[in-house]
């Protein structure tokens, strides 16, 4: 099986409002899937099942063969999910490098260890030092995140999730308030993202999406209404008509 | 079968004064967010001021009307001197400081009114008993009691599915920053539900004071089991107050009841006894790890 | 660093000398009270690595605390009177068994507790904490054959071999030899692989779950590790007053232990031990002056939860001007 990501028949539901809606979609190995849709189609329900942190009233989803519909966020992160939140979500207490060697050392393991010195872990800081040198954020590694810059902490979010070694990266609006600068080198990160782990991208910058997704799945209202190439998807007319109906309102 | 009876009526008149002051408590956290160790201190409050009067004049009534007033004024005070200013703290500085006014109300009552427990007596009216069943009497005033409970029961549905106040309530259990931001007066209906909160622990408190001896450190007692009502009705929750109130309070008085009479039956009396009082007292903490186990946020948690 | 060092040696000396000064200046009671505020601070420190460095607000340290009491009065009553705990385990008065057995039992009441309170956070661990705490409380109030209320003497202290523990100087240094090693296990701790994990839990849980911690385990391991603690500090406190009580576990010793954290400063290392002596020696020193002394310790407090924030730690830092 050459899916690294396998969504069957995914439904959720509020109360009266169904948030997904018998949702099927699949993420092959070393693709980038985008997922689109106005606001409130759902797209962020979708993550945050996927992510485990929703449970779904109905439906399968699976990781690398997998099934992981009913196990724990941090199970499935153990087992190759990684992601980065709509709202950045980070350790805002510490630096740009300790948040950094937070995600490593979580991925090393032995973190019940009550004896060591965390500061001394050296494989810990030198793949943290490893993937800070590549990044505009070398500059930044001793600054406390929450004197960080909106796309800055964009940027790290992503190296964090990275230094998990996903085989899946969910990105939640990863280009969300970045300027067009930032925009491109976030697109560049992502590209480059791709030799390691197979990405599924909500966005709703389309220049991004049609620049980077193989694949694009759009979401209205909870349904899957079009999936295909971007191709595909500029020329459907249910698509355009559900965008124009969004810009009409 | 009539023991059984009375038992079962004593247990939902001590169920109905949990849910008095569980209410309240589950109200004040819902909608503020905020955790209030003192509510037993109201209780304690209401208690006093109405025995204290009630001594004073001879009149029940007078002083029930002064307990209820008491503690609502107590709770106002506190909610404009110090709650206000902790809403938007974390849940530490909140335990601290209500610990702290346990600390304070506990002292004040001994140097007011010293350690001796006060006693009053009933209401001529509910003074008597009456033959509920064949050969069994109660108490008029228990009764009355357990039909206070239901009444405020009642009123508390009505205020909170049927009217504005109510839907803001609702609302803000489970929206609190979106009620914050519609800009309704938020700081009134703060301190009016505080206020309504402490009237309730003032009621528990007058109701019991008849029945109970009237003492400092009563409150204390009786929060504890106020906790695992709210924790096992759902924090956030009026209904669970009440459902868990009602089945606790009824647990707890069948446990202490025949528990040590049951287990000397298989073992001796001594020991039965103090085993059977051990774990009646334990019963309600024990009914608390169940829930947990099978729903973490209590029977009837609000959804969020 | 350095200073850090020498701060702590000078603070270490200065206290082994406490027994030397009460004997010049004739104020022996000082041995018990210093003696007995080290021990306070431990059971405070031990609250303060799940409070203070774990974000967990639990209300019932003082169980832990009591259970850890308990074990070495128990052990001693069936050493004592030659029987054996459920008729089992027999009882003992050497402290090298009694300490590890008081550290293990309560660690496993922590455990119990923690597995089920951790599975909701926020208020609701606040009370369930709170009502568990209280059933031990009445567990050993019910418990006749311990004493029931009233509590259990424990006529000598345990011995240690090679020391004359009936001498309350030579008690008191192993005390404070207790009360070091454990700051010292506590230093290590906070910045170990595990320590370092549960501070960025504390910060957001969330993003900790997407990094792969399966938070639960994390923080039950941590609220284990300090009821383990205060079980220590416990069963010393036993050995020291030669009385264990229902009243180490009641619910206001838990928020005492809260307020000497508080007083000392949330998430700092000497922070408790300074707030445990403060409060203790206030609470002394007006027990003097008043029967109603906690009046105005429950004025201070709530003076000092509205207006200073950060403990007196931040305030001797300001003072000193120095790091941690």
């Amino acid at each position: 099986m050459s899916h690294v990501l396998d969504i069957q028949g995914l439904t959720k539901t509020f109360g009266g409002l169904t948030a997904t809606d018998n949702v099927s979609l699949t993420v092959n190995s070393g693709e980038i899937h985008a997922l689109i849709g106005p606001n409130g189609a759902g797209k962020s329900t979708l993550i945050n099942q996927i992510c485990g942190e929703i449970l779904p009233n109905a439906g399968r989803i699976t990781l690398g063969g997998r099934d992981i519909t009913a196990l724990a966020p941090a199970d499935r992160v153990a087992l190759g999910l990684g992601r980065t939140f709509q709202i950045t979500s980070l350790l805002d207490d510490m630096t740009v490098r300790a948040n950094l060697g937070m995600a490593v050392q979580a991925r090393a393991g032995g973190n019940f260890r009550i004896f060591d010195r965390a500061a001394s872990r050296a494989a810990v800081w030198d793949e943290v030092d490893q993937s800070l040198s590549g990044s505009a954020l070398a500059v930044r590694a001793d600054v406390p995140v929450a004197d960080l810059a909106h796309g800055e902490k964009k940027q790290l979010e992503l190296l964090m999730a990275l230094s998990q070694r996903p085989r899946l990266l969910l990105l939640d609006e990863p280009m969300a308030g970045l300027g067009h600068v930032e925009s491109q080198q976030m697109i560049d990160a992502l590209r480059a993202a791709r030799k390691d782990c197979a990405i599924l991208l909500v966005e709703h910058d389309m220049e991004a999406v049609f620049a980077l997704a193989d694949r694009i799945t759009v979401l209205v209202y909870g349904r899957v209404i079009a999936a295909g190439s971007a191709e595909d998807i500029r020329a459907n007319p249910d698509v355009r008509e559900a965008y124009l109906g969004e810009e009409d309102a | 079968m009539i023991l059984l009876f009375e038992q079962l009526l004593n247990g939902l008149q001590y169920g109905v004064t949990l849910f008095l002051l569980a209410a309240g408590l589950t109200l004040i956290f819902g909608i503020m967010g905020v955790i209030n160790l003192a509510h037993g201190a109201l209780y304690m409050v209401g208690a006093f001021a109405g025995a204290w009067v009630s001594i004073q004049t001879g009149s029940f009534w007078a002083g029930l009307v002064s307990g209820l007033a008491a503690s609502a004024v107590a709770g106002i005070l506190v909610e404009l001197g110090i709650m206000r200013r902790l809403y938007a703290r974390d849940h530490l500085d909140q335990v601290l400081a209500t610990f702290a006014l346990i600390l304070i109300f506990n002292q004040s009552t001994i140097l007011i009114f010293g350690r001796q427990p006060l006693f009053t007596s009933l209401p001529p009216v509910f003074s008597g008993s009456v033959e509920i069943l064949p050969g069994l009497p109660y108490p008029t005033y228990r009764l009355f009691v357990i039909a206070v409970g239901l009444a405020v029961a009642v009123g508390l549905y009505l205020l909170i599915n049927k009217t504005r106040v109510g839907m803001l309530v609702r609302a803000g259990a489970t929206h609190r920053q979106m009620v914050r931001a519609l800009g309704v007066n938020i700081k009134g209906l703060y301190t009016a539900v505080f206020g309504l909160g402490a009237l309730l622990a003032g009621l528990a408190g007058v109701m019991a004071s008849p029945i109970l001896a009237v003492q400092v450190g009563m409150g204390d007692e009786i929060i504890l089991a106020t906790f695992v009502v709210v924790v096992i009705g759902g924090v956030g929750s009026v209904k669970g107050a009440f459902v868990a109130g009602l089945f606790l309070g009824m647990t707890d008085t069948m446990l202490r009841a025949f528990l040590p009479t049951l287990l000397q039956q298989v073992m001796p009396g001594p020991e039965a006894q103090a085993l059977g009082v051990g774990i009646s007292s334990m019963g309600i903490y024990l009914m608390m790890a169940i829930v947990l186990l099978f729903r973490p946020r209590g029977l009837f948690a609000a959804q969020g | 660093m350095k200073r850090e060092y020498l701060g702590m040696i000078a603070v270490f000396i200065a206290l082994a000398l406490v027994p030397f000064a009460a004997e010049w200046t004739g104020q022996s009671s000082w041995v018990r009270l210093v003696g007995q505020a080290l021990i306070f601070g431990m059971a405070a420190a031990s609250l303060n690595f799940i409070l203070g460095y774990g974000g967990m607000i639990s209300f019932g340290h003082a169980a832990y605390f009591g259970i850890g009491g308990y074990v070495v009065g128990i052990l001693f009553h069936h050493h004592a009177a030659g029987t054996a705990f459920l008729g089992l385990i027999p009882g003992t008065d050497q402290m090298l068994i009694t300490l590890p057995a008081a550290i293990v039992v309560s660690g496993m009441a922590a455990a119990l507790v923690g597995a089920l309170s951790l599975r909701t956070g926020g208020v609701q661990f606040i009370m369930i904490t709170l009502a568990f705490a209280q059933m031990f409380f009445f567990l050993f109030v019910s418990l006749k054959t311990y004493g029931g209320e009233d509590g259990i003497m424990v006529r000598r202290t345990n011995s240690l071999p090679g020391l004359d523990m009936r001498d309350r100087a030579t008690l008191y240094w192993v005390v404070l030899v207790c009360a070091a090693a454990y700051y010292l296990f506590l230093r290590r701790l906070v910045q170990s692989s595990f320590g370092q994990i549960i501070a960025g839990i504390r910060q957001n849980e969330r993003r900790m779950a997407a990094l792969g911690i399966s938070t639960y385990r994390y923080k039950l391991y941590a609220f284990v590790l300090s009821g383990m603690g205060a079980g220590l500090a416990g069963a010393l406190m036993v050995n020291f007053l030669r009385f264990a009580s229902p009243d180490m576990m009641h619910w206001s010793r838990s928020g005492e232990f809260m307020i000497m954290v508080i007083l000392g400063g949330v998430g700092t290392l000497a922070g408790p031990f300074i707030g445990a002596g403060v409060l203790f020696s206030v609470e002394v020193t007006l027990a003097k002056y008043t029967e109603h002394w906690m009046l105005p310790v429950g004025i201070l407090l709530l003076l000092v939860v509205l207006t200073a924030r950060g403990g007196l730690m931040s305030l001797i830092r300001r003072v000193t001007g120095g790091g941690k």
